[in-house]
């Protein structure tokens, strides 16, 4: 599938965002947290602030974006739909909570609950993003269990190391946040790693054979209704080099999980500036490790349509 | 679902039972208007000049498709007639006359006005002829005007004129000609309904490509076996039940082994031979003897056949004779053989053998015996009969028509090798015997064939052409003996093309392949301007295309162009626009009349003879003419007989009105249909001033259904051949014999043994000896006989892509998305062997010249044999197209690597590469090699020109097209 | 309308025919000119003189080539929406621009609706959607329903263009719905098959595979010519009384 730079970032920068409020929500109502109005504007605007880029970079894939609107419509049957009505919804506590916080400098009673709210609603809506994937049996890479867990297992890691980092950098050192942001990254590791295992064993969900009707022997492509590419190739018929995309699995494995896994046990271990280092440099490695993470979710995902094109072997 | 017309016509092609829209009310518009008129029309998006219905919305046209009624394509349409709203809008569409001013083949050009245009013509050309006509060589290409545009050579006196038969299928039309009267190509077609088993030879779409398709779909609906002859598994092949991926060029081989079996197995039709054909003909035995192998004929020139009811020789043509086919007798001491005897030794001979030629054929013999097997059981077990009575020549009435229902037919993989003629030959010599020919289930003729065979008239032009005076008769003709050849008294060409000369004796459609390359040389002289019309010449229908760009180019030693002047007539910007001095640019096929007459290659069905014409459906948004309506113009100019009235004046406003009034003989005119005073004639008959509205009143053709019982034996059906006289079709109503001895080829024969008033130079004894057999045979290609073929180990071909026309299709914004590079197709087998993989660039070398390109593997073809499609590649610059088109880019033209001559012989001469007998260029006969190429020479094509500039006055090509969006907001304004 | 219809009135599709098609493109061009002026009009050609042309088709046609057990042959391919009775492309859409419609189970794009997310042409596993980067919305075969109905066409061109242009009659159209229609029983005649069934889209169009041929082997009825070996020989066979 081709990789949507607009795509990428728009799944990337709400994950993160809504991870992070995910674990503002629940630790604001838990008492982890400073009650200070810096820290609410440093921690809940960061949050909002991704999640709306997020969405904005996300108009960009479309063909009509000032119809954005529409898409709210079709809830019952669509997950895009679903995912644009949570992310709206989340709005609401989100910035009840956020407005609660600053200008109340409290994190208990109401918004509290907002807070918790807030959290519920934007997991759901990472919920949502992962199900648009995992939902679309065309795409074998995508249409599997892993999918929306990762979605959802990302988002609580990048919001938990974002926190932490915050958290570090205000001088508010938890080492709660901090063991959190450590398991989640092991465990998005983890997860990653079984994602890629099950994804190389992964044959196509149907053949050329089925594809065409043609039953019996061995189908090949040798002549395209086109010579030159069209948009389906454009889009679902993205091909990445196997070189190549061993090497950025490299960078994904370093940056998405190697060094925040390091740098925020050393944050755990350690304090202070050494801490807060770590955990800045934690987050700041972990979001490009993100962007090349979701960049090969696409590359690497086949379409059935690249069956007609002779391509899916490759 | 009755009444419904057309070929798509079945219950589940038709509409729904009730095609109202069903409440549905999601606001789409089920019934848009789609068209304010209708125009009926013919397509020219090839030359198998469909009926169209051409739908125009505010002017503009909104959607071009197949006429039901129209007697071609019965409401189909192909892929390129869809795409003509682009053809129509083609940026690369010429926009006014052009003038060179940079150097020739740079695209250099300034516009001038169109008197200017004619002027400088008229000038030259006035020049010419008062000095020495065949100095203007005039040749046309895929335009249906040639009954205008030879009548114009003629009157202008020069013999240098053809159009593009030469290079395209002549082999096919004269063999057929030659044999049965009538051809495959355009001038005959497939009993469709009634066969039972049909035979392809070497067809990758053809000239009838509707028809065809249609023919295939009721075959394949009507589960009756088709066969496919033919190295490459593409399109008709692909849907064959049986494919033979033959060796290319040994056709003759497979066919003749084919006779073998049928004649050991007794499985002709005897009967059909004596009424039909000449088998039963004496031929004169005596080697040596100046009439030696010539038919037997008694005083008064009547042929002779020996009658067994009697022991005498009788008149071979008459009725009722119980003629012999075997034995050998002596006649006024001269000793005869029937000709039948002559085919029963020369094809009973083991080396016709299925065993004997497997191997060179690449078919094995098992399945030669096989299609031998089922071709006699088609044709003898599986014979019909319709309940129609008729009558023979000899008015002998039949009371039904006898059928065997075995079908072929074939094409250019026949025609475009130096053996064509008699392959072709060869294969309605299989016909005949199985008495198939013009039968029901059989291949059958379109009118206004079959005509007699040997064909006439004879061409003309053989003393040169003489100042200020016509020629007198048409250039081209047929030849039938040494005499009617156009050779000076030394033996030298008459035509700039060698046509009719010893290396082309019967070159019915002239070599225009050689036009170039000669008039260069000076070989046999000299020309002063080259006119071509609706052709490429210094492109695809070029051999050696990087040679014929340099010969345009070339300047002798005072500077001058090597050929002086070039006028050229084109739609559009081809790569030959280029090295015009003049171009003269015409309309595009829905902007102009045309006329698809009788008098040249008509769209007749085997039912009945029909024509047709195109019009004017939309006005020229440029500053173009119709080319027809320029050549009578500047035959008015020139004073050409013909084309000016008593005053001087000119005779025919333009066109249109030379299709309404001009006769050819009295009476006899372009159009057929609705001739007289009060448009009650068919054929002959006064012109009629509302003829062409009648024709776009009915669709835009004209079709005469011939009577049930004149529509099969048309060689010998009296009720048809009276028709066909009266329609002027032939002289008399007499029968047509089929010449399974070719009668002329054995006085070449003679000629070349030194009998006759006409011989030979020595130096074409041996080719005219060994190949001019009178019953056919098979040699190998010449190339192939001339080339080392361990080292050009592999048969290169191209074949037709469906959807695109020679060059022209590219420039067409929707068809050059299907196909803009094309690749070479390796067996796959093939490349492991050498080493290729798939998608590698390779060097295709031959001979002559290397060429690159990239390869596809396949399984579907001759393991021997690599092929690519057809004129995909182009020259950057022209057609319009981006500079980094792949067309020039990746897509490479096989024809750099075609020789336009045969390596040099024993004594260093170079002939044509092309067929001894007709002169049909050779373009299948390449012989190659495959390399790899080196790493940073892959991933473009070889050679390369420089880049044509885009000539003046030619706007850039539009970034995107929406064409249809003003349908749509015309449509929802009104709403 | 992103909700699929429980069951339609009409099951409209094509079928086409394997054994026939000779991959001549008629139906593709037909489709293009047809629809570049009619309901989703246009059909945007991106750089259609230059280097990487690149257009919207409602209809492509591949080929491919098989290895069977008689050995390879080649196939042609039309490709276009087969309008699913189940298919995601609908229900995926946020918008409610592409529904399928209940009367007749055409599968169409209201192009007012749709925002160009592009999230149907990754939800059809068959390619069938084209989106229109020009106009930014998506497109795709409407199986021509702005001609099947159309009261300003004769009746008998109230056909797909593609069916009506197809010079071999490789293209059938009907209601596959109904079990004896025409299109059903050639379907059924003729063991028509659906595309990846276990996607469980449940196409309607069917596709007619290519018939069986047998390789080499003569059909049952027809015997090897066996060489005439009888009195005479063959000029003996050929002495007899034969009339002109
Ligand atoms: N390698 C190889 N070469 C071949 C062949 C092959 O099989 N293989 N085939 C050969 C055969 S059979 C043929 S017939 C030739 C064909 O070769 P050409 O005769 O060169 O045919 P086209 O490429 O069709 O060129 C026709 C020209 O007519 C122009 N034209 C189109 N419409 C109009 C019009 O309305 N008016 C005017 N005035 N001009 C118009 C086009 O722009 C184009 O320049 O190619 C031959 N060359
Ligand atoms: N779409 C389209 N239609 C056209 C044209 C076009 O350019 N495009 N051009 C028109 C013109 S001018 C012409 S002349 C006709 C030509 O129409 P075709 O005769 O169909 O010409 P080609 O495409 O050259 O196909 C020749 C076929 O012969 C096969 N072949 C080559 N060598 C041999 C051989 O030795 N033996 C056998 N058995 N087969 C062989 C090739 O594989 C190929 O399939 O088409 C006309 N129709
Ligand atoms: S076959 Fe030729 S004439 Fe007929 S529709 Fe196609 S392009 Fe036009
Ligand atoms: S073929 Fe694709 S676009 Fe058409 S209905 Fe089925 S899933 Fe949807
Ligand atoms: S691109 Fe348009 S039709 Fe397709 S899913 Fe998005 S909104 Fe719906
Ligand atoms: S039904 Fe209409 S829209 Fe669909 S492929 Fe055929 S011509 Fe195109
Ligand atoms: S028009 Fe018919 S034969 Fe041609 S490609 Fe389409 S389905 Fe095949
Ligand atoms: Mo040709």
């Amino acid at each position: 599938m081709h990789p949507a730079l607009s795509v990428i970032a728009f799944t990337t920068a709400t994950g993160a965002g809504y991870g992070l409020l995910v674990w503002l929500g629940l630790l604001a109502a838990s008492g982890v947290l400073p009650a200070s109005r810096s820290f609410a504007l440093g921690g809940a605007g960061l949050a909002l602030a991704l999640i709306t880029v997020g969405l904005l970079s996300s108009m960009l894939h479309l063909g009509r974006p000032e119809r954005a609107w529409r898409a709210f419509s079709q809830w019952r049957s669509s997950w895009l739909s679903r995912e644009g009505v949570a992310s709206v919804v989340t709005y609401v506590p989100a910035c009840l909570f956020a407005a609660g916080w600053i200008l109340l400098e409290r994190t208990d009673g109401a918004v509290a609950a907002a807070g918790i709210v807030a959290a519920a609603c934007a997991a759901a809506t990472v919920v949502t993003t992962g199900m648009i994937y995992a939902s679309l049996k065309p795409v074998a890479q995508w249409n599997t269990p892993y999918t929306m867990p990762g979605y959802v297992i990302y988002a609580l890691m990048s919001g938990a190391v974002l926190l932490n980092a915050i958290l570090q950098a205000s001088r508010t050192e938890s080492r709660a946040v901090a063991w959190i942001a450590f398991v989640l990254i092991a465990l998005g590791w983890f997860w990653k790693n079984m994602t890629w295992h099950h994804d190389a064993t992964l044959s196509a969900p149907t053949t050329l054979n089925s594809a065409t009707g043609l039953g019996g022997g061995e189908v090949r492509s040798i002549e395209w209704p086109h010579s030159e590419k069209n948009y389906l190739l454009k889009e679902m018929g993205y091909r990445i080099a196997r070189k190549h995309a061993l090497k950025l699995r490299m960078f994904v494995h370093v940056l998405a999980f190697g060094i925040p896994l390091a740098a925020t046990e050393i944050a755990i271990l350690s304090a202070g500036w050494t801490a807060g280092l770590a955990s800045v440099i934690a987050a700041l490695t972990l979001i490009p490790g993100l962007l090349i993470e979701r960049w090969l979710f696409f590359a690497e995902a086949k379409h059935t349509v690249t069956l007609y094109y002779g391509g899916w072997a490759q | 679902m009755t009444g419904r017309t057309g070929a798509n016509s079945s219950a589940t092609q038709g509409p729904l039972v009730d095609s109202s829209a069903p409440p549905e009310r999601d606001g789409v518009d089920t019934s848009p208007h789609v068209s304010d008129e209708v125009h009926q029309t013919t397509c020219y998006m090839c030359a198998c000049r469909c009926g169209i219905d051409v739908h125009l919305k505010n002017g503009q046209v909104r959607y071009i498709q197949g006429n039901r009624q129209h007697p071609v394509n019965r409401g189909v349409i192909c892929g390129k007639g869809a795409a003509g709203i682009m053809q129509h809008l083609s940026p690369a569409r010429l926009r006014k006359p052009l003038l060179r001013v940079g150097e020739r083949g740079t695209g250099d050009f300034r516009e001038i006005e169109w008197d200017e245009a004619l002027a400088i013509a008229a000038e030259r050309l006035a020049r010419i002829r008062a000095t020495d006509p065949k100095r203007l060589a005039f040749f046309t290409g895929r335009d249906q005007s040639q009954s205008l545009t030879g009548w114009w050579a003629q009157q202008f006196g020069t013999p240098n004129y053809a159009a593009h038969g030469g290079f395209c299928s002549v082999n096919m039309a004269a063999a057929g000609m030659y044999t049965i009267g009538g051809s495959f190509w355009e001038f005959g077609e497939p009993d469709w309904e009634h066969t039972r088993y049909f035979m392809l030879f070497g067809v990758a779409e053809d000239h009838d490509s509707n028809p065809i398709k249609i023919g295939l779909g009721k075959l394949k609906a009507r589960g009756v076996k088709v066969v496919s002859v033919n190295p490459c598994r593409t399109g008709y092949s692909a849907i064959a039940d049986e494919w033979i991926g033959i060796r290319p060029g040994t056709d003759g081989l497979l066919v003749l082994a084919i006779i073998h079996e049928l004649l050991k197995a007794r499985r002709v039709d005897l009967d059909y031979l004596v009424r039909y054909t000449n088998a039963h003909v004496l031929v004169i035995r005596d080697p040596g003897a100046a009439d030696d192998g010539l038919c037997l004929r008694d005083a008064d020139g009547r042929l002779l056949a020996r009658d067994r009811s009697c022991s005498r020789t009788v008149d071979a043509l008459a009725s009722g004779i119980h003629p012999a086919l075997s034995g050998s007798y002596t006649v006024d001491g001269r000793a005869c053989v029937p000709i039948f005897a002559l085919i029963a030794e020369r094809y009973l001979d083991p080396q016709y053998a299925p065993e004997a030629v497997a191997e060179r054929s690449g078919v094995p013999a098992a399945m030669i015996k096989r299609i031998a097997a089922e071709l006699a059981h088609a044709a003898f077990e599986q014979a019909i009969e319709l309940p129609v009575p008729w009558t023979d020549w000899a008015g002998r009435r039949h009371e039904t028509t006898r059928g065997r229902p075995v079908a072929m037919h074939a094409m250019r993989g026949i025609s475009a090798h130096t053996n064509g003629f008699q392959t072709c030959r060869a294969i309605h010599l299989l016909q005949v015997l199985l008495g198939t020919v013009d039968v029901p289930g059989g291949f059958r003729f379109k009118p206004p064939y079959p005509r007699p065979a040997p064909p006439g008239p004879k061409p003309s032009g053989k003393d040169g052409g003489q100042p200020n005076t016509p020629l007198s008769g048409m250039p081209l003709g047929y030849v039938s003996d040494p005499q009617d050849l156009l050779i000076d008294a030394a033996g030298n060409p008459v035509r700039i093309d060698k046509a009719y000369s010893w290396e082309a004796p019967l070159a019915a459609h002239g070599a225009m392949h050689n036009v170039i390359a000669n008039a260069w040389r000076g070989d046999p002289y000299k020309i002063d301007t080259l006119l071509m019309y609706m052709t490429n010449m210094a492109w695809n229908s070029a051999m050696n295309t990087a040679g014929t760009i340099v010969m345009l180019t070339d300047k002798d030693e005072t500077g001058r162009y090597k050929i002086p002047f070039v006028i050229c007539s084109d739609a559009y910007y081809s790569e030959t626009v280029a090295y015009a001095d003049l171009v003269l640019p015409d309309t595009t096929y829905l902007e102009r009349y045309d006329c698809i007459s009788l008098l040249d290659r008509p769209i007749s069905h085997a039912d009945g003879p029909a024509d047709a014409i195109r019009y004017p459906v939309v006005q020229p948004d440029r500053d173009v003419r119709p080319f027809q309506t320029v050549l009578l113009d500047l035959g008015a100019r020139l004073k050409l007989p013909g084309m000016i009235d008593e005053q001087g004046q000119p005779k025919y406003r333009d066109y249109a009105d030379y299709i309404v009034r001009h006769e050819r003989l009295p009476g006899v005119g372009p159009l057929a249909g609705w001739r007289g005073a009060d448009g009650e004639d068919i054929g002959r008959g006064a012109p009629n001033p509302q003829q062409l509205d009648r024709y776009i009143a009915n669709g835009g053709y004209w079709r005469h259904e011939l009577a049930d019982d004149q529509k099969y034996y048309k060689m010998a059906n009296r009720s048809y051949l009276e028709f066909a006289a009266a329609m002027g079709f032939l002289v008399a109503p007499e029968p047509i014999v089929f010449q399974l001895y070719c009668e002329p080829l054995q006085r070449f024969r003679l000629a070349a043994q030194g009998h006759g008033a006409i011989v030979p130079p020595p130096g074409e004894h041996d080719r005219l000896a060994r190949y001019f057999d009178p019953l056919p045979i098979w040699y190998p290609p010449f190339e192939e006989q001339a080339v080392d073929t361990g080292v050009f180990a592999l048969h290169a071909l191209t074949q037709r892509p469906m959807h695109m026309y020679h060059s022209w299709g590219s420039q067409n914004a929707w068809l050059r998305q299907i196909t803009s590079q094309n690749r070479l197709f390796v067996h796959r087998a093939t490349a492991a062997r050498v080493g290729l993989a798939d998608d590698d660039w390779v060097w295709i070398e031959s001979h002559h010249a290397r060429v690159k390109g990239q390869i596809r593997l396949v399984d579907g073809v001759n393991p021997d044999t690599v092929w690519t499609w057809n004129a995909i590649g182009k020259r950057r610059g022209a057609w319009m197209l981006g500079p980094e088109a792949p067309e020039a880019e990746r897509g490479f033209l096989l024809n750099h690597a075609i020789s336009e001559l045969l390596p040099p012989d024993a004594d260093g001469r170079r002939y044509s590469n092309s067929d001894p007998i007709t002169g049909q260029a050779a373009w299948f006969d390449l012989r190659v090699r495959l390399e790899k190429c080196r790493p940073e020479e892959a991933g473009f094509a070889e050679p390369q020109f420089a880049m044509l500039m885009p000539p003046a006055g030619l706007p850039q090509a539009p970034k995107q097209l929406a064409y249809g969006a003003q349908f749509r907001r015309a449509r929802e304004a009104g709403r | 309308m992103t909700s699929l219809p429980a069951t339609t009135d009409k099951t409209l599709g094509l079928v086409i025919d394997l054994d026939t098609c000779v991959g001549c493109q008629a139906c593709v061009t037909s489709c293009k000119e047809w629809n570049t002026g009619g309901h989703m009009a246009p059909l945007t050609d991106l750089d259609p003189y230059g280097s990487e042309a690149d257009g919207v088709w409602f209809n492509r046609v591949h080929t491919y080539e098989q290895s069977t057990e008689n050995g390879s042959r080649t196939v042609h391919f039309p490709r276009s929406c087969l309008h699913c009775d189940a298919p995601a492309c609908v229900t995926v859409c946020p918008t409610g621009a592409s529904y399928k419609r209940a009367s007749d189970g055409i599968v169409l794009v209201n192009e007012d609706l749709c925002i160009g997310c592009k999230l149907c042409s990754w939800a059809c596993p068959y390619g069938a959607r084209e989106f229109d980067v020009a106009v930014g919305v998506m497109k795709k075969c409407t199986l021509c329903i702005d001609r099947i109905y159309n009261e300003n066409l004769a009746v008998e061109d109230r056909v797909p263009a593609c069916v009506a242009a197809c010079p071999t009659g490789a293209r059938h159209f009907g209601d596959l719905g109904d079990p004896d229609s025409p299109v059903s029983r050639l379907v059924d005649e003729r063991g028509g098959v659906d595309l990846m069934p276990e996607m469980g889209y449940r196409p309607t169009n069917k596709y007619l595979p290519p018939r069986h041929r047998s390789a080499g082997a003569a059909p049952d009825h027809v015997s090897a010519l066996d060489p005439v070996t009888a009195e005479g020989g063959f000029l003996g066979w050929v002495d007899r009384m034969l009339t002109r």
